[in-house]
């Protein structure tokens, strides 16, 4: 197995600009990931943090095959994610900010379909639905329609979905987005279990600097589409230090001295702005 | 679970793969069993009231017995088979919609699973389903009629549906690219496609009738050699040997058609993650 799990090369990705139309001519791209490279080596939690529409989703989408880059290359364990791309997906599964499922089917049923899309024969599944959603303390209600869960199960029987598959490159966008305290750090222990115990390597977004610094080996931020900063949580920190002392320093520091804003700053100037 | 070497070389075989998408139409249709009651009253409703225009014109004397019976007959085919081309239509451009309105396309289009399988799954139900359901509209239907079945070549009719019904899943994979295209509106959009083919394929009535221009589009509508066949099995009895011309069509038309469908799905799907509308809608 390719000891580089995700190479990122040069990628690249704007929306709009309608060239086709005539009468869309005026109106100029919006760039959201801009000239974006980075390694993840096998078995490592990379994090890559960053306000909303900072680009954090857009790369997640491009590396899950479902968005096609302008510029710039993917490859997943030394497969190009776009030439090789069946083959690059049985490889990877992806968590998204909305748990995305048939809502009035069951829980159990999305995820037969979504595991055996994957190739997963029904025993499999079940036996594994059953640990997985066991650790994440919802076996019981695993014959539920998913509108009789809450906005929270629903996000755990997500995870379920993509750990099912047992990928060796997950992607999880967000994945505690909506979870309360006790349930966000089910799912956090259950990602670094997965690390240690299933030799998956995992790329992390997420706007919560002390989840990002609790998992990550490595994190990266990214503020207009760009990466400003990348490191170890030590690194980052020490480079924001300024002479302080490095257990004084968060990571919420560290995103100011990087980009002039706290976080929840840049999230109001787009909810608002 | 498993260990590394499992992931990366597991994969289901094409058909395992392919019968997913059908047990997952088959969980959702059974918890949309009302909808199914609404299609099957709409479609009853609509036959009768279609047919019953032939038994009125028996009744009047504006035709005899024998035609009044042959026009029953006709129109009988005319609306079931209509049923059955706008259920495997609507089944699929239902579900791209659906879909992508759950969010659940991305989650479905990144799994690794060739296109051509899974749309062949869509398919297999689409039909299916719109098969049994068209099945029960008749037999319903039958109760109201009385139709002489003397000279019915069922096995004749049979083929034709059979050999029809690759063009028909083909028309409605490229119907259910609208909604892959236009995330708001495409699903509205694909009742286009199945009035155009209402309008042109002879479903209520000869495409002798259609102004000229008309009748070219009826020649490349394979929706018009279905029901020719299978009228033509029905209602003067011919056999297999008999709609070999028909047959033949219908086999030329499915052979072209489904690669185009494919391709243009495809091409659809492409267009997506160009332009980033795989992105959850609603």
């Amino acid at each position: 197995m390719h000891p580089i799990a995700l190479e990122v090369d040069s990628l690249s990705k704007s929306f709009g600009g309608g060239r086709a139309l005539p009468w869309r001519q005026g109106k100029a791209p919006v760039p959201a990931v801009q000239d974006v490279s980075f390694n993840v080596p096998r078995g490592e939690i990379f994090g890559t943090i960053g306000a909303n529409g900072s680009g954090k989703s857009t790369l997640v989408r491009m590396i899950s095959t479902l968005l096609t880059p302008d510029h710039g290359s993917i490859r997943i364990f030394g497969l190009d994610a776009q030439r090789d791309e069946l083959l690059a997906r049985r490889l990877i599964n992806r968590v998204s900010p909305d748990p995305s499922f048939f809502r009035t089917m069951s829980a159990y049923e999305n995820l037969l379909f979504f595991a055996r899309i994957y190739g997963l024969g029904k025993e499999e599944i079940r036996r594994r639905t059953k640990e997985i959603l066991g650790r994440l303390d919802l076996a019981d209600r695993i014959h539920e329609p998913m509108t009789h869960l809450s906005r929270g199960q629903q996000q755990k029987v997500a995870v379920a979905r993509a750990f099912l598959t047992s990928p060796v490159l997950l992607l999880l966008d967000e994945p505690t987005t909506g979870l309360d305290p006790v349930s966000k750090r089910e799912v956090q222990h259950f990602v670094r279990r997965v690390r240690d115990d299933h030799d998956a390597t995992i790329l992390l977004t997420t706007h919560d600097m002390d989840e990002a610094e609790r998992l990550c080996d490595r994190i990266a931020f990214l503020a207009g589409g760009r990466i400003v900063a990348e490191g170890t949580p030590l690194e980052l920190r020490a480079r924001a230090a300024n002479g302080r002392p490095i257990d004084d320093v968060s990571m919420e520091d560290v995103f100011l001295g990087l980009t002039g804003r706290r976080l929840e700053e840049d999230e109001e100037v787009l909810v608002h702005g | 679970m498993a260990n590394m070497s499992e992931r990366v070389f597991a994969s289901g075989s094409a058909w395992a793969l392919s019968m997913a998408f059908v047990e997952r139409q088959t969980n959702l249709w059974k918890r949309y069993w009302a909808w199914e009651l609404v299609w099957l009253v709409y479609g009853v409703v609509n036959t009768l009231a279609i047919t019953f225009i032939a038994e009125e014109l028996g009744r009047r004397g504006e035709t005899s017995a024998d035609a009044a019976n042959r026009l029953v007959l006709f129109l009988l085919i005319g609306t079931l088979v209509w049923a059955y081309l706008s259920a495997v239509l609507d089944d699929i451009g239902l579900v791209v919609g659906w879909e992508r309105w759950e969010g659940t396309i991305e989650h479905t289009l990144m799994a690794p699973v060739r296109r051509s399988l899974h749309l062949l799954g869509m398919c297999v139900f689409a039909v299916v389903h719109g098969a049994a359901r068209t099945l029960l509209i008749f037999a319903i239907a039958l109760l109201f009629f009385d139709v002489d079945f003397s000279n019915v070549d069922w096995l004749g009719a049979g083929a034709v549906l059979v050999v029809g019904s690759v063009s028909v899943a083909a028309l409605a994979v490229l119907s259910g690219v609208l909604p892959l295209l236009y995330p708001e509106r495409g699903t509205q959009m694909t009742m286009m496609v199945q009035a155009s083919l209402l309008l042109v394929s002879g479903v209520y009535y000869e495409v002798e009738v259609l102004p000229g221009w008309l009748q070219a589009f009826a020649f490349l509508s394979p929706a018009t050699y279905i029901l020719d066949g299978i009228r033509a099995a029905m209602i003067d009895g011919d056999g297999v040997a008999s709609l070999g011309g028909t047959l033949g069509a219908l086999a030329l038309f499915g052979v072209a058609l489904a690669p185009v469908s494919l391709a243009v799905f495809s091409w659809a799907e492409g267009y997506a993650k160009r332009t980033g509308k795989l992105k959850r809608q609603g």
